[in-house]
C-alpha cells in the first residue's frame, strides 16, 4: 500500500512536470526555431507572424488529441460496432438494432427510461423551485438550502445504500429496521419489499435520484430567482396579485430560459442512469433502463460489443436534440465569434 | 424581497414548517445511516435506529433451574440463580410466568404463583423461587420477561470495515485514482482555454462548438471502443490492459470538454485591457498565460477542481470497466456495491461503510461550497 501512496505521487509529479514541461519546451522551441529577438526588424515580423500561426496549436494539441481519443474515436467506433456482430468481426448491417426492438427487456428498458425522464426532471425542477422560493423568505434559508443541496455531493451507490436501507423489509409483525415500513405499519398498514414491487419499484429507485439532484434545480433556479427585477414583484403586489398568482404569473415567466436548463441538464442525467439500478435490483424485477442493459451485454458471457455498442447509440440519438440546441444557444451567445 | 407578499403570521409560520419539512426529508436518510454505523451491530437488528437513544426493549422466555437446584433456607425450598446465566446483562423491568401475560409483575416485586409459591426477579435477573414444599420435576418453571438494554455506541465497526472488510484499502485506491485524474486535466484544459478564449487561429469557431457538443455525449459512447482500445494495447505491448494511468487517462478525457467549457468562458470574460498592456510590454502568449491569466483564474480552476474531485470520486462506471476488482485496485463505490452484494443484510458493515465513502465529498464539499456553486452556475448545461 505504501508503495501504491510513492507511486501516486510519482505519478503526479511526472504528470503535472510532464505537461508543464511539454507547454513550457515546446513554448521554448518554437522561440528558438523562429527567433523574433535579436533578428532583424522583417525577419522578427516574420518570425512573430509565423509563430502566431504556430502556437494556438501548441496550446489546444494535446486537449485536441485526448479528446480526439477519448471521445470522437470512440463515438464512430460505436457506431461502426453497432452495425457488427459480437465480436465486431463480420458485419451483420441492422440486426442489432432488429433485436433490440424485438427483445423483451430492452423494451422494457426504454419503457422505464421514458417513465424516468417523465418523473425525474419534472419533480427535481419542480421541488427544487418550491424549496428555493420558500428558502428566500426566511433568515435560516441558507443554511435549509446547504442542507437540501448535501446530497448532491453523496454518490450514487453511497446514496443507494441510504436508501435501501429505509426501503429494508422485515415480516409483517416484526420489529421494523427500514423508516418506510416502520411508518406504514405505525399506521396499521402493510410492510412492503418496496424494491421488488413490478413498476412501482421504479419510482422508489426515482426517489433517489429526486433526493441527489433536488439541490441542483434549487440552487440554480435560486440564483435566477434573485435576478428577477423587483420592481415587477412590486407592481404585482401593488395590483393585488396573491403569493400563487406572482409566483406563476410573474416569477415562473422571467426565469423560464433557466428552468429549460435545469431540465435539460436533469434529463441528460436520467438518459444515463446506472448506478442506482445496478446497486438496488441490478434490473430485476422490471426495473432495468438502458445504461445498465448496456453495461449488462459489454460483460454478458463474454461480451457482445455489438448489441453494447446499439444500446449506447440510442442512448446518444436521445441526447442530440439537447446538444444540438446547447451548441445553437452557445454561438448565439458568443455572437458566432 | 418576497417577504411582504406573506405577511400574516399564519403564512409565515407555513413556511418555516414547510422548509423544515423538505429539510427532514433531505437529511434524516444521511442521519439514519451515520447513527446505525456508530450502533451496536446486534442493536441495529433489533431496533430502528431512530430508537438508538431509547433502551432496545424485548421481550424473552426463560426457563428456571430445575428441582435439582433447590436449597433448603428457614424450612423453604428455595431456588436461586441469576436469570441470564454468565450472559450479557439486561435491565428487566417485568416478568410474569404465563405466555399470555409475560409482564405481569414488575421486577422487584414478589409473585404469588399459587400452593404458597412464591417467585421475585429483580431487575439485575436475580431470582428467588420459594415454596413451602420441596420441589419436584426435570423442567423447572417458565418465566417470560420483558429486559431492556441501554443504548450502545460504538466504533468497532469502522474498525471493522476499514481494516478487515478492505475499505481502508479502498480508500486508498480512491484517493489514487482520483488525485492525478483531478489535476491533469486542469492544466491541459486551461492552455486550451486560453487559446480558445484569446488566441486567433483558422478553425476556432468550430473547434467550440465540437467542444460543447461533446460535453453531453453519454459517457456509454466511449466504453466499448476503449475497452477494446486498451485491451489492444496492454496484449500489444504484453502489459495489464487495467492500469491507473488508464483511468487517469479516460477521466482526464471525460473531463475535459467540461474544463474548457468552464475555463473558457470565465477566461474570455477577463479584461482586454490587462491582456494588451501586457502585450505592449512585450509579453509573449506563454508569458501572459502563467503570469496573469492563471493567477486570475483561480477562482475557476478550483470550481472545476472541485467538479472533477467529486465527480471521480463517486463515480462507478468508468472504475468498474477500467479497473480491476482486486484489492489492489477496487475503488470504494466498487467496493461497497460489491458488499452490497456479499454482506446485504449487515447493514452494520453496509453503514458503515457508505459513511466512509461519502465523507470525503462532505467534507471537500462543506468546505468548498462557495466554489462548488459557482461553478454549478457558470456551467449547468453540463452532461458529464
Amino acid at each position: 500500500m505504501a508503495a501504491q501512496i510513492f507511486s501516486a505521487i510519482f505519478v503526479i509529479i511526472i504528470g503535472v512536470g510532464g505537461c508543464v514541461a511539454y507547454f513550457w519546451g515546446a513554448n521554448k522551441l518554437l522561440d528558438v526555431i523562429f527567433p523574433s529577438r535579436g533578428v532583424s526588424g522583417t525577419a522578427a515580423v516574420d518570425n512573430l507572424r509565423r509563430q502566431g500561426l504556430v502556437r494556438p496549436w501548441l496550446f489546444v494539441g494535446p486537449a485536441m488529441i485526448i479528446l480526439t481519443i477519448y471521445l470522437i474515436y470512440p463515438v464512430i467506433e460505436t457506431l461502426r460496432l453497432s452495425f457488427l456482430d459480437r465480436g465486431g468481426a463480420s458485419f451483420v448491417g441492422l440486426a442489432n438494432y432488429e433485436w433490440a426492438f424485438g427483445d423483451h427487456d430492452f423494451r422494457n428498458s426504454i419503457l422505464n427510461n421514458v417513465l424516468w425522464l417523465a418523473v425525474v426532471p419534472a419533480a427535481c425542477t419542480f421541488l427544487g423551485l418550491i424549496i428555493a422560493v420558500l428558502t428566500d423568505k426566511i433568515w435560516w434559508g441558507t443554511i435549509a438550502k446547504s442542507l437540501i443541496f448535501l446530497p448532491l455531493a453523496i454518490s450514487f451507490v453511497g446514496a443507494s445504500v441510504i436508501w435501501k436501507f429505509i426501503y429494508e423489509y422485515r415480516g409483517e409483525g416484526q420489529v421494523q429496521i427500514g423508516l418506510l415500513n416502520a411508518i406504514i405499519q405505525f399506521f396499521g398498514g402493510q410492510p412492503q419489499v418496496w424494491i421488488s414491487l413490478p413498476f412501482w419499484n421504479n419510482f422508489f429507485l426515482m426517489v433517489i435520484l429526486i433526493w441527489i439532484q433536488t439541490g441542483f434545480a434549487m440552487v440554480i433556479l435560486s440564483s435566477a430567482l434573485r435576478g428577477i427585477p423587483e420592481e415587477t414583484l412590486e407592481a404585482a403586489v401593488i395590483d393585488g396579485a396573491n403569493p400563487f398568482q406572482i409566483f406563476w404569473k410573474i416569477m415562473v415567466p422571467q426565469i423560464w430560459g433557466t428552468i429549460a436548463v435545469v431540465w435539460t441538464t436533469i434529463t441528460i442525467l436520467v438518459l444515463k442512469v446506472f448506478d442506482i439500478v445496478l446497486t438496488m435490483t441490478n434490473g430485476q424485477w422490471n426495473s432495468q433502463v438502458l445504461a445498465n442493459l448496456m453495461f449488462d451485454w459489454m460483460f454478458r458471457g463474454g461480451g457482445d460489443f455489438g448489441r453494447g455498442a446499439t444500446i449506447a447509440i440510442i442512448i446518444m440519438i436521445a441526447v442530440i436534440p439537447i446538444m444540438v440546441w446547447n451548441i445553437r444557444q452557445a454561438n448565439k451567445e458568443t455572437g458566432g465569434h | 424581497m418576497t417577504a411582504k407578499t406573506g405577511k400574516s403570521f399564519a403564512s409565515r409560520f407555513g413556511v418555516h414548517i414547510a422548509v423544515l419539512v423538505f429539510v427532514a426529508i433531505w437529511t434524516i436518510p444521511t442521519l439514519g445511516i451515520l447513527v446505525s454505523s456508530l450502533r451496536d451491530k446486534d442493536q441495529i437488528i433489533a431496533s430502528g435506529w431512530w430508537n438508538s437513544f431509547a433502551s432496545s426493549s424485548q421481550t424473552e422466555a426463560g426457563r428456571l433451574p430445575a428441582a435439582s437446584a433447590q436449597t433448603q433456607k428457614d424450612g423453604k425450598y428455595v431456588i436461586e440463580g441469576n436469570i441470564f446465566g454468565d450472559g450479557a446483562k439486561r435491565e428487566i423491568s417485568a416478568f410474569g410466568v404465563k405466555s399470555a401475560a409475560p409482564t405481569q409483575y414488575p421486577a422487584g416485586t414478589a409473585a404469588d404463583l399459587g400452593d404458597g409459591v412464591s417467585l421475585q426477579v429483580n431487575a439485575d435477573g436475580t431470582f428467588v423461587l420459594s415454596s413451602p414444599k420441596a420441589f419436584e420435576g426435570e423442567r423447572g418453571q417458565r418465566v417470560y420477561f420483558a429486559s431492556s438494554a441501554p443504548p450502545k455506541f460504538t466504533t468497532d465497526n469502522y474498525r471493522t470495515v476499514l481494516f478487515s472488510e478492505g475499505i481502508g484499502r479502498s480508500f486508498m485506491n480512491s484517493l489514487t485514482v482520483t488525485i492525478p485524474s483531478t489535476v491533469i486535466p486542469i492544466l491541459i484544459a486551461a492552455f486550451a482555454a486560453y487559446a480558445l478564449a484569446w488566441m486567433r487561429f483558422p478553425g476556432r469557431a468550430l473547434l467550440i462548438a465540437v467542444i460543447i457538443g461533446l460535453l453531453v455525449v453519454p459517457l456509454q459512447m466511449s466504453l466499448i471502443p476503449l475497452l477494446k482500445l486498451y485491451n489492444g494495447v496492454g496484449s500489444f505491448f504484453g502489459v495489464p490492459s487495467k492500469t491507473y494511468l488508464g483511468i487517469w487517462l479516460a477521466h482526464t478525457g471525460f473531463g475535459l470538454p467540461f474544463a474548457i467549457y468552464l475555463l473558457r468562458s470565465y477566461i474570455a470574460g477577463l479584461p482586454r485591457e490587462i491582456m494588451e498592456s501586457a502585450r505592449i510590454d512585450g509579453a509573449s502568449d506563454f508569458e501572459i498565460f502563467v503570469k496573469i491569466v492563471l493567477p486570475l483564474s483561480f477562482p475557476v480552476l478550483a470550481s472545476f477542481a472541485i467538479f472533477q474531485f467529486l465527480w471521480v470520486w463517486n463515480d462507478l462506471l468508468v472504475a468498474m470497466v477500467f479497473l480491476g476488482t482486486e484489492a489492489d485496485q477496487i475503488v470504494l463505490t466498487a467496493k461497497l456495491n460489491a458488499l452490497l452484494g456479499s454482506r446485504g443484510g449487515d447493514w452494520e458493515i453496509l453503514t458503515t461503510s457508505a459513511f466512509v465513502t461519502i465523507i470525503v465529498p462532505l467534507i471537500v464539499f462543506f468546505s468548498l461550497q462557495r466554489y462548488f456553486v459557482r461553478g454549478l452556475l457558470a456551467g449547468s448545461v453540463k452532461g458529464g
